[in-house]
């Protein structure tokens, strides 16, 4: 069963690339809150806005200087 | 700097359109092919015959419709989860026109009878290419879009569909290594039992990775929000996403149970896939529960309906899948209709209905509307795709389960009871059901198209301006 050799060595591989991507993940702290995240999509208000209808292309939002990383 | 004061909507428009518009395209095959396996006079050769169109039907819910949904549905998220605009508008624009002229070489190749030959993955040499192109292209826009985001956590659901993108690029290339013979014609480098097990690697992990990862990720994102509540244990769904690309790897084997892979490959193959029901529970059960406290919105809320009933059927497929992946089952099911049932149960009740409710909720969005042109119709369409779903399961159940009764059943004599046509005779009346469910399930899909149309038709396409980030971590 030739394909186990390309098969087997490719899923052992990939197993060790997703947990270095894990160990990654848990350095660089994206597990720290697991709780807030969640209620982090719900404060984003993505309902279509009044003000929006004539202001797409020109308006600019005030610069976020909230770059947390 | 201008763009980036607002996201960019316009690609996830284009592909939300083209999801609705691919999805009634893919089911019409779909009824088509069902009829014909009903009234065989339907099959017009050459260029219109079942073999033919299967391939085009597959392909056009699972990569068309599906594709452009996940597609339309991630960029959408990356984008609002991450306070930032894509990457590249460009390079969306050529994602979006990409994609749909490997959809309509497909459309045109197929019924010619050019192919591949690999479930699937029909599509010949030039244009598993060009997809292998698009692919990376949606993969650059995706993670760079990803990497410069405003927002430090990345939200589960950019996990799902990272997973989601890396893996189908894995498996496509994989799967499609080719030697060209002609400009239409290649072999696969792989032959006999390799092949076989190479395709099914793929045939399964497109399965776990295209069509469960990619709308996981959607669910995650889009039941939290149209529900109005958080995800019911965020600490579960990091736990699932983990769990789950660990073990469906494995899984591919047990599509060939009783074949020549060797004995071993098949029992380590049922055995993952057994595993697998653990962390797809725990899914469904954290899509389900995050409506605790709130269940009262079902009564009221097509969308939350088909969102909700989409989690249903994807725990009733995820613990059917590996209940047919141990072997004595699956002596009985194997070659059987009742694979096809349960393939449907999982592409009309958990795909297509996650898929659906999603596109409920983008359009509006979209198109600056509050809410869809009609609700109402929305319910009708809930309740269309239900019953369609509910009369195909059922239907391929009865007639999986008889096929696989007959052709085992010997008399006291070790010859065979039933000649293999008296199975196709039994089978006959569950295939008119079969077909009856799809046309209720197609209807739904056409009035989804109406009230998309009419809603764009009062609305005004917009892109909605970038929040500042919120002061939470």
């Amino acid at each position: 069963m030739e394909s186990l050799y390309l098969l087997i060595p490719l899923s052992v591989l990939l197993a060790f690339l997703i947990g270095a991507v894990f160990w990654w993940c848990v350095r660089s702290g994206q597990f720290e809150d697991l709780e807030g995240p969640a209620y982090r999509i719900l404060q984003d208000d993505d309902a279509p806005h009044k003000e929006a209808q004539n202001s797409a292309e020109t308006q600019k939002t005030p610069d976020s200087p909230a770059d947390e990383r | 700097m201008e763009n980036q004061a607002t996201y960019n909507y316009k690609v996830v428009r284009q592909f939300a359109l083209m999801t609705v518009v691919w999805g009634i395209v893919g089911m019409l095959v779909g009824v088509l092919i069902a009829a014909q396996l009903v009234w065989p006079e339907l099959n017009v050769g050459p260029y219109f015959h079942f073999g033919r169109l299967r391939a085009l039907h597959t392909s056009g819910v699972i990569f068309a419709f599906g594709g452009c949904g996940l597609m339309a549905t991630s960029l959408y998220v990356v984008q609002r989860t991450c306070n930032v605009r894509l990457l590249s508008d460009k390079l969306a624009a050529f994602v979006f026109w990409g994609y749909q002229a490997v959809i309509v070489s497909v459309i045109i190749t197929y019924p010619l009878g050019i192919t591949f030959n690999k479930e699937y993955a029909e599509m010949e040499w030039p244009i598993k290419v060009l997809l292998a192109i698009v692919w990376v292209a949606y993969a650059v826009l995706f993670f760079g879009t990803l990497a410069k985001r405003k927002v430090k956590h990345i939200y589960v659901a950019n996990w799902f569909y990272g997973g989601f993108i890396l893996a189908v690029a894995l498996l496509h290339i994989v799967n499609s290594a080719f030697i060209p013979v002609s400009m239409w014609k290649s072999y696969s480098v792989y032959s006999g039992a390799v092949d076989a097990m190479v395709q099914w690697w793929y045939g399964h992990n497109a399965v776990g990775f295209f069509l469960t990862a990619g709308f996981l990720g959607m669910m995650y994102y889009f039941v939290p929000k149209q529900a109005g509540r958080p995800i019911y244990s965020y600490r579960l769904s990091v736990v699932h996403f983990w769990a789950l690309i660990f073990t469906y790897m494995w899984a591919g084997p047990h599509h060939l149970h009783y074949t020549a892979l060797p004995d071993w490959t098949q029992s380590l193959g049922m055995v993952f896939s057994l595993i697998l029901l653990a962390p797809s529970w725990g899914g469904m059960i954290n899509g389900i529960m995050t409506l605790s406290g709130a269940w009262h919105k079902l009564r009221t809320d097509p969308i939350l309906k088909f969102l909700i009933t989409a989690l249903s059927f994807y725990g009733m497929s995820t613990f059917e899948g590996p209940m047919m992946a141990i072997k004595t089952v699956n002596a009985l099911s194997h070659y059987t209709d009742w694979t096809i049932g349960h393939v449907h149960s999982g592409a009309l009740g958990w795909v297509a209905m996650i898929t659906i409710g999603s596109i409920y909720y983008l359009i509006p969005r979209l198109f600056n509307r509050e809410q869809m042109y009609s609700i109402k119709l929305i319910e009708v369409h809930f309740w269309m795709a239900t019953l369609g779903v509910v009369l195909y399961i059922s239907s391929m159940w009865i007639a999986g389960v008889t096929q696989g009764l007959m052709w085992r059943a010997v008399n006291p004599d070790g010859t065979l009871t039933y000649a293999f046509i008296d199975a196709v005779k039994a089978t006959h009346p569950y295939y008119f059901i079969r077909v009856l469910g799809g046309l209720c399930y197609f209807g739904g899909m056409v009035l989804m198209l109406y009230n998309v149309l009419r809603t764009i038709a009062e609305g005004k396409a917009v892109d909605a301006q970038i929040p500042a980030v919120a002061a939470h971590a």
